[in-house]
Parts: C-alpha cells; structure tokens; sequence
C-alpha cells in the first residue's frame, strides 16, 4: 500500500518547467506590463504631498455617500500618516488598484460568457473553485518562478485568487435578469449585442457591482501574502513584523491595511447600489431638462445626450 | 385625380390605409405547427404525427403545441384562449421566432419566417411585428418616453424624430405629462399602457398580446380592454390575443381559438363558441362566461309572430292577438318597417267604435338592433312588458325577444319559446270578450 504514489507534484514542477522555457519570453511580457502598471500607478499616488491624495479621497467620498463618509475617510487617512505607514499604504494601495482592475478585466467578460452559454459556464465554475480554494500561497510558488521576486508575482497571485466573485456575481446578475425584459429586447429586434449592452448590462449592474466589490476586498486581503515575495508596502510591514515579533509595528501596518480596506469597500458598495449624490444631482439635472423642453415641437427640441443619469442610475428597478 | 393623390400622400393616416389596402388580407398564418420540448423534439412531433397522444409521450419530453393551423385576417383581432399550460404562451412565441417551431410554417405577412436567418428574423420583428408582454417587460432604467421609442430606437430612426413620434404615442395611449418618468413611479395599469405605446410606436401591422391584461386589476383591465378595441378600430392593427380569461376573449375577440392540452380544440366567433362549442370541453369552459355580454340580440331573437300591417285594420289585429292569446301586437308599415305597437283594450275600442285606423291607437315602443348586447336589453325588459322588438340597419323587423326568451339565454337554457303563450303579454280582455265583439261588429257574411 505505501508503494501506492501519484506523482502529482512532480507533474505540476515538469508542468511548470515546460511553461518556463517555453513561454519565457510571454511571461518576461506581462511582467514588463504588470510592473510598468504599477509603478505608473504607484508614482501617481506616492508623489504628491500626503494631503493632495487625502483631499481627493475626501472629495470623493462626499460625492460617492455623502459628508460623513468623507470626514471618516479624512480622519482614516490621517491616522495612516500618524503611524508612519504612509507610503506603506500608498503602495499596497498601488498594488491593489492594478491588481482589481486587471481582474475586473478579466472577470466581467468571462462572466457574460458564462451566462451566455451553459457550456462555457459549466468549464468555468470548476476552474473558479479551483482558484479560489486553492491555498493563496501555493500559486505563489509558480509566481515567483514564471515572474521572479518583486511585485509582479504578488500582482498575479492576487487576480488568480480575487477574480472568483467577478467572474461568479457577473454571470448571476445577468442570468437573472427579468426573462421578460430580455424578450422584449428580442422581440423588437434587437442583436444579441445591444440586448447584451443596453439591457443585460445595465440591470445586471447592481450584481456587478457587488462582484467588482468583492474582488477588490479579496485583492486587499491578499496584500500580506504579496508582501511575502518581495511586493512592499503594507504586507512587507506585516510580514517583518512577524518575523522579529514586533507587536507595535505589526499593528500599525495592520490598522492601515483595515482602513484602506473599509474606505474601498464602503466607496465601491456605494456605487454598486447607484444611489449616490452625485448620481441624484445628474438625474435632477437631466429631468428638469427634459421638462423645459418644448413637448408638443419635439423635432425642434436640442437632442438631450442619450440617459447618462438614467444609465448611472440602474438600481431604481 | 393627381390632386387627390398628392393631398392623400401628404397624409400619413391615408398613407397607411392604401399600404394596408395593397398588402395581402392574411396578415398571419400559422401551417400545422408543432412545438415540443425535450431531448429529440423531433421524434416527440414525428410520433405525436404518427397518432401518439401527448400523455404516452410524456417521458420523452413536452408537446407543448400539437398541429396549430389558423389564418388571422388583417385588422382582425384574434383570440387564443386557453388555460395555464395549454401551450398558448408557447404558440405566440412561435409567431414573432422567439421560440423556433419545431415542425411547421409561419408566414407574417407575405414572409415565411421558418427556419430563416437570424439577421433577417430580427428585420421582420423591427418590422412587421411588435409585442406586448404579460409582466410589462418595460427597461427599468429608461424613463416612459424612452421605453416607448425602443422600437423606433432599434429601427434606426433618429434620435429627435422618434422622440416626437414617441410623444404623440404618450398622448394616443392615455400617459400625457408622464413621459419623463420612470416605470417604477406608474401604476400597474400605466405601465402596461407603456408596454402598449411602445409596441404600437413600432408602428408594425401585427400585434401580439401575451396576456397582456392579466396582471392588471379588474377594474383597470376592463378600461384597457374597452381602450385597445377603440385604438384597434383607430388604427386597423391586426392584434393576436392570449388570455385565460375567457370574458376577455369574448369581449375582445372577433374570433377565438380555444387550445387545450397543445391543441387547438375549436376556432369561431365568440357567439359561435358560446351557442355551438365544439366539444364537452369547450362547453365546460364556456359556462361561466358573462354570456349577457357576449350575446348580442340578434343571436337570440325569435320570429315575430304578433305582427301585423297597418293597412290590415283593427279587426284584423284583435283577431290575431285572440288567436295569440297576446295583448299586444306590433304593427308594421307597408315597406314592412317597424311602426310601433297596439294594445288589445285601445283596438277593442276602435272595432266598438267602428274606426279602421290602427296609426290613431298607435304606441311607442322600444326597438334595438340585432348586434346589441343582451346586458344592454335587460333595463327594456323590465321597463316593458312587451316583448323587444329587433330591427335591422333599415328598421324592417326581423325578430322579436320576448322576457322569457331572454331569461332562458342568460341562464344558458333551451331558448326556443315555441308555440309558448309567455311569449308576449298575456291579453287583458277575456278571450270570449272579444269573440263577441268581434261577432257583434262582423260585417254580412264574415266569419269572425
């Protein structure tokens, strides 16, 4: 029975070494990429004084949920100055944003594939779990070896283990979009693609939204384990800090991490539900216009830009 | 004459009447159409051909229509009625290629749209026909003006012609100073006017109705109804109907197609279905309908029999009411139009009095036509006691309801009267009465 072995591992290394010599020159590709994303990102938020980048995150939060929200993100941010995890923060922060994106890239599409044929659904799901149960650091290990140390790796461990919920919640808003209304879409004849555009979408933005949500707050609980291979920032704090047991370091990085985490959550959560100030004021703004507008001599009338409000808007259902 | 057509061509509304005029009458034909669901849908059709009933080939899949053959007249509003799961929501779908037929024809217009590419499936639907769904099935975030322009949208047209033709639709279907809303903040009721305005902006010939009233309340749906068969005379579309309503089939439909398990069980007018249905089912179906206003007088008339001329005298009427045992009798003109009533008292006087002239004694009396509904001829009945007279668009004669004739067709009773001396009222002056006066006035030599 102890002779009973399947060479798994050994399988998954030849596998690996087959993809490094072959590939090298794509992976040496999408490194250049990846890091050249984040470094464009990083210089963005890590140049200008500490305050510029509160007051745009400020800003954007009185926009997003209102006065509170802002002055909770003020206060937020500046504890992360008060405990000298600044640049700490502002590059785990650089780290996530590029990260969340290119798997927002990745998983949206994906998700409308899956909805849109069974079968592409049925290969998907299995590859998700895979790449969501799987433990974060074993995908390290290849990462380090296709992409060498740095924070590329941390990049690519960080979208394979945070592109999940998109992929998921994107397939479910649009599948369970009113059958009824994508009829009608049908029924009048609408292609596929302006069904897929100007009704699946837009009513499935919500749930989306929801996914997007959670792939960014995946992408921040992933910043310790980028940390472990050389990425920086927070995660690089946490992981010293847990080296040499040092209890107020490890807390400091830790808070910073929990703030910028709850500012991302509450912000993207805002404008998934679409109910936001910024979005009322243009709805406001769009019907008023659409009242003053001769109504019986329409053909005279100026062309109103096509439902911006409307479309930013889609939670009203 | 060239004046004429250049003042017609200005005129859309004319414009559209010469198009309908020159386009074929069958607006929709549906050719033995089959629809089953399953994993070899077309083993299910090819057995269901060979003579399997639906229920032995259940464990293969769903026969959801079995062999629907039917042709809707332009202009004509067409019924399909049936209840949950008789595969009527499936059969409309089939008409505009939502569903694809599994064996079968569809033709709309003069485009068999079976088995065609999906590009040009989409043409015919942008235009020649448009839906209205059950659920509204409105885009959520587009606002009423918007949601009516959808089809217009699709076709092409341009932003700021089909928003006015978008508002003039607003105006026709009753949503005035709500185009900037969204259908979130309307009613049921509203919303449906929506859906409605947006499939008639489509400005197609064909029209299909997927329960379309149904999730209305009763009250509003029944202002609906009365509003689509306005709109429908207005504008001539041809409307195909689904419902499981069958008072709204009879209130709507110039004709009905019953389905039942797949099949189409019977196809006739409303009035058809009601007095002749095809089978047990049909007639089980059709018990509970509002038959006071699905019967029209005219189906349910019987021979005037208490008729006279005026020229025959007053003799001549109280021999006949005598022999009628009645009390009164209609009189009619010489060109046989309707003249109005005498009463045997005010006859029995003349013939005393020796008077010849029935017009003197003359009565008003109530006539309706012959496609009134019955609901409506209740009132006269009990305001009178003579039976109702029913002329045609001339105003001759051509029958007569009696009280008991009409209580039978309300209650769904054996309405022939016969020979039934209940049919008119029963005279006031005792038969013998008149015998002797008849006798006492006879002139020399004649029989009374």
């Amino acid at each position: 029975m102890s002779d009973f072995r399947i060479p798994l591992g050994s399988w998954a290394d030849i596998f690996i070494d087959f993809i490094t010599d072959t590939f090298g020159f794509f992976f040496d590709f999408v490194r250049a990429v990846f890091s050249g994303a984040y470094d464009l990102v990083d210089l963005l938020l890590a140049t200008p004084p500490f305050w510029v980048i509160i007051l745009v995150a400020g800003v954007l939060g009185l926009m997003v949920r209102g006065w509170k929200f802002a002055v909770g993100t003020v206060i937020g941010l500046v504890v992360i100055v008060g405990v000298d995890q600044w640049e700490n923060a502002m590059d785990s922060l650089a780290l996530v944003l590029v990260a969340s994106i290119l798997a927002i890239l990745f998983s949206v599409p994906l998700g409308i594939l899956a909805a849109k044929s069974n079968l592409m659904s049925g290969i998907i799901r299995p590859v998700l779990d895979f790449m969501q149960t799987m433990p974060a650091f074993v995908y390290l290990i290849p990462a380090l070896i296709l992409f060498r140390v740095g924070v590329v790796p941390g990049i690519v461990a960080t979208i394979i283990f945070a592109m999940a919920p998109g992929v998921r919640l994107t397939e479910l808003g649009i599948r369970s979009v009113d059958r009824e209304v994508v009829e009608a879409g049908e029924a009048f004849g609408a292609s596929p693609l302006r069904i897929l555009r100007q009704i699946q979408l837009p009513l499935a933005m919500p749930t989306i939204m929801a996914g997007i949500n959670q792939v960014i707050m995946l992408s921040l609980s992933m910043v310790v384990i980028a940390g472990m291979v050389g990425a920086g920032g927070l995660g690089q704090q946490v992981v010293a800090s847990l080296a040499r047991i040092d209890v107020s370091l490890g807390f400091e990085a830790g808070l910073s991490v929990v703030i910028l985490a709850i500012f991302l959550d509450r912000l993207t959560a805002a404008l998934g539900n679409g109910n936001t100030p910024i979005g009322r004021l243009l709805a406001d703004r769009k019907r008023r216009k659409h009242v003053t507008a001769p109504s019986d001599d329409a053909p005279a009338q100026p062309a109103v830009a096509e439902t911006p409000a409307a479309q930013r808007e889609p939670a009203r259902v | 004459m060239t004046e004429i057509t250049a003042v017609k061509a200005e005129e859309s509304a004319s414009e559209a009447e010469q198009s309908t005029t020159a386009a074929p009458a069958i607006a929709v034909k549906a050719d033995k159409l089959y629809k089953a669901f399953g994993r070899k849908p077309n083993d299910i059709v090819k057995k269901l051909q060979a003579g399997a009933s639906r229920d032995e080939l259940a464990h293969l899949g769903t026969a959801a229509v079995i062999d629907a053959s039917f042709e809707v007249q332009r202009g004509e509003i067409f019924v399909v009625m049936g209840l949950s799961g008789s595969g009527k929501s499936t059969l409309i779908r089939m008409l505009n290629g939502l569903l694809e037929v599994t064996s079968g024809t569809v033709t709309v217009g003069d485009t068999n749209i079976t088995g065609i590419p999906a590009s040009q499936l989409r043409d015919v639907r942008r235009q020649s026909i448009s839906m209205v769904f059950q659920h509204f099935a409105l885009l959520p975030h587009r606002t009423v003006i918007d949601n009516v322009a959808y089809g217009l949208e699709i076709q092409g047209m341009p932003k700021a012609e089909r928003l006015a033709k978008a508002r003039t639709i607003i105006r026709l279907v009753g949503l005035d100073g709500w185009a900037d809303s969204l259908p979130s903040e309307l009613s049921g009721g509203m919303q449906q006017r929506v859906g409605l305005g947006r499939a008639l902006a489509a400005d197609t010939d064909v029209l299909l109705m997927d329960e379309a009233f149904s999730a209305l309340d009763p009250l509003i749906r029944r202002e609906m109804q009365e509003q689509l068969i306005e709109l429908q005379a207005e504008l001539g579309k041809t409307i195909i109907f689904i419902t499981h309503d069958l008072n709204e089939a009879m209130f709507l439909g110039d004709r009905i197609a019953v389905m039942r398990d797949g099949r189409i069980v019977q196809i006739g007018t409303p009035e058809e279905i009601l007095t002749d249905p095809a089978n047990d089912y049909v007639a089980q179906f059709v018990q509970d309908v509002d038959r006071a206003r699905v019967l029209t007088a005219g189906s349910v008339m019987e021979p005037a029999r208490s008729v006279i001329t005026a020229t025959a005298g007053p003799r001549a009427a109280l021999r006949t009411m005598r022999d009628l045992q009645t009390s009164a009798i209609f009189v009619l003109r010489r060109d046989r139009t309707f003249a109005g009533v005498v009463r045997d008292r005010d006859v029995l006087k003349q013939v005393k009095g020796g008077e010849t002239d029935l017009k003197e004694i003359l009565a008003e009396a109530t006539s309706v036509t012959a496609d009134t509904a019955l609901v409506d001829l209740v009132e006269l009945a009990v305001e009178s006691d003579l039976p109702i007279a029913v002329v045609d668009e001339r105003n001759r004669l051509i029958g007569v309801i009696p009280r008991v004739t009409l209580l039978a067709a309300l209650g769904n009773v054996s309405t022939a009267t016969g020979e039934l001396p209940a049919a008119g009222p029963p005279p006031t002056v005792p038969i013998s009465v008149i015998t002797d006066i008849l006798r006492e006035t006879a002139p020399e030599g004649v029989q009374p």
